[in-house]
C-alpha cells in the first residue's frame, strides 16, 4: 500500500458492491447477531424494521471484505509499477460507527473509502496512523453505514 | 416475550457473561470471508507483523462481543437494535484457543425526545481473555422498548 506520506487526503475511491441475500443475512445472523429481525422473516415483519435486515456487523464484515481487497489490488498496481509498497494494519479501532438505515435483503450496498488525515504514531517509531471514512450506500442512493477507522501505516521516514 | 425493557436498566449496572472458547478453525473462517490478511490466516503470515502469531480480525472480535451479549441478555431483552457503535478499541488480538469473558456496564440510559415507545441504554463493553487482559472495548447506544409500549409485535 501507500506509505504515509503518499496517502491522498480527501480522494474517495469505490471498493466494491455487495447484494444481502436472505440466506447470507440469516447465517451471518445465526453464528453471531441471532435476534428474531436478523434470522426469520415473519418475525421481522412483525418487529420495527417490517423486513428482514442484515446484522450491522454483517454489514461492517462485508465493508471489510472490500477494503481487503481494495489495498490488494493497490498493492498489486504499485508493484507492477515498480514502486514499493508499505505494510498497512492492523488497526487500534474506530469511532463513530454509525447503521443509518437498515439493510434489507436484497438490498445492493456501495461501498466507498476516503482518506480523512494522517498522523505520526507516537508509540510506534517508522509508523503512523491513518483514519478514513468508510461507508456503505444503497440502491435508493441512501448512506446507510459509516465509520471512522485507523489503520497502522509505514513511515517512509523512521 | 422480552423479560427486559428500557425501564429495567440505569447507569453503573454491570453483567458479566462467558467463558467462551474461540478456535482456531472459527479465526481462519471468518477471515477467510470477511478479512483475508495474513496476520489473520496463518501463523506464518502473522510473523513479519505486529501480531507476531495468528490473530482474529478485529470484526470477529466484535461479532463474538454480540453473539456473547446475545445469549447473555440482549436475546431477553426488547431490543429495537443500535443505531451504532460510538467507539471501539481493540488492545490485543483475539487468540486461537481464547476463553474470553464479557463484561458489560450500563453508563447512561436516556428517554428518546422523538419516539415515546423507546429509550437508549448506553453500554460499554469489555472483552477479556482467560489472563484476565482487556482484549476489546466497545461503547454503543443500544434502542429498547419501553414496558407496556404498544408495538407491531404485539399481534403476533
Amino acid at each position: 500500500m501507500y506509505y504515509l506520506e503518499d496517502i491522498r487526503i480527501g480522494e474517495k475511491s469505490e471498493i466494491g458492491r455487495h447484494t444481502f441475500a436472505a440466506d447470507e443475512i440469516k447465517a451471518f445472523a445465526a453464528q453471531y447477531d441471532p435476534q428474531p429481525f436478523h434470522m426469520d422473516e415473519a418475525a421481522a415483519a412483525r418487529s420495527h424494521f417490517g423486513a428482514l435486515c442484515a446484522s450491522g456487523w454483517h454489514t461492517a464484515a462485508v465493508c471489510m471484505r472490500f477494503l481487503v481487497d481494495y489495498r490488494k489490488k493497490v498493492v498489486a498496481e504499485l508493484r507492477a509499477q515498480g514502486k514499493p509498497v508499505a505494510t498497512w494494519g492492523p488497526s487500534p479501532g474506530f469511532r463513530d460507527l454509525k447503521w443509518l438505515k437498515p439493510v434489507y435483503a436484497g438490498d445492493t450496498i456501495t461501498y466507498a473509502t476516503e482518506a480523512l488525515e494522517t498522523r505520526r504514531s507516537q508509540s510506534r517509531p517508522g509508523w503512523g496512523l491513518v483514519f478514513s471514512r468508510n461507508t456503505g450506500t444503497n440502491q435508493h442512493g441512501e448512506l446507510v453505514y459509516s465509520f471512522i477507522g485507523a489503520v497502522f501505516v509505514e513511515s517512509r521516514r523512521t | 416475550m422480552p423479560q427486559f425493557f428500557f425501564e429495567d436498566f440505569s447507569a453503573g449496572q454491570v453483567m458479566e457473561f462467558g467463558p467462551r472458547l474461540v478456535t482456531r478453525e472459527e479465526i481462519i473462517d471468518f477471515a477467510s470471508q470477511f478479512d483475508p490478511q495474513p496476520m489473520h490466516l496463518t501463523d506464518e503470515g502473522a510473523k513479519a507483523t505486529m501480531l507476531g502469531t495468528l490473530g482474529a480480525s478485529g470484526w470477529h472480535t466484535c461479532a463474538v462481543m454480540m453473539r456473547m451479549a446475545c445469549d447473555g441478555i440482549v436475546l431477553n431483552m426488547a431490543s429495537m437494535g443500535a443505531p451504532g457503535i460510538d467507539e471501539v478499541k481493540w488492545m490485543k488480538p483475539m487468540r486461537p484457543n481464547d476463553q474470553l469473558t464479557l463484561r458489560i456496564t450500563v453508563r447512561e440510559t436516556r428517554a428518546s425526545r422523538s419516539r415515546p415507545q423507546m429509550g437508549f441504554v448506553v453500554l460499554f463493553q469489555e472483552l477479556f481473555n482467560q489472563k484476565r487482559e482487556c482484549i476489546a472495548t466497545l461503547q454503543t447506544p443500544l434502542m429498547l422498548e419501553r414496558r407496556g409500549a404498544t408495538t407491531a409485535r404485539a399481534g403476533g
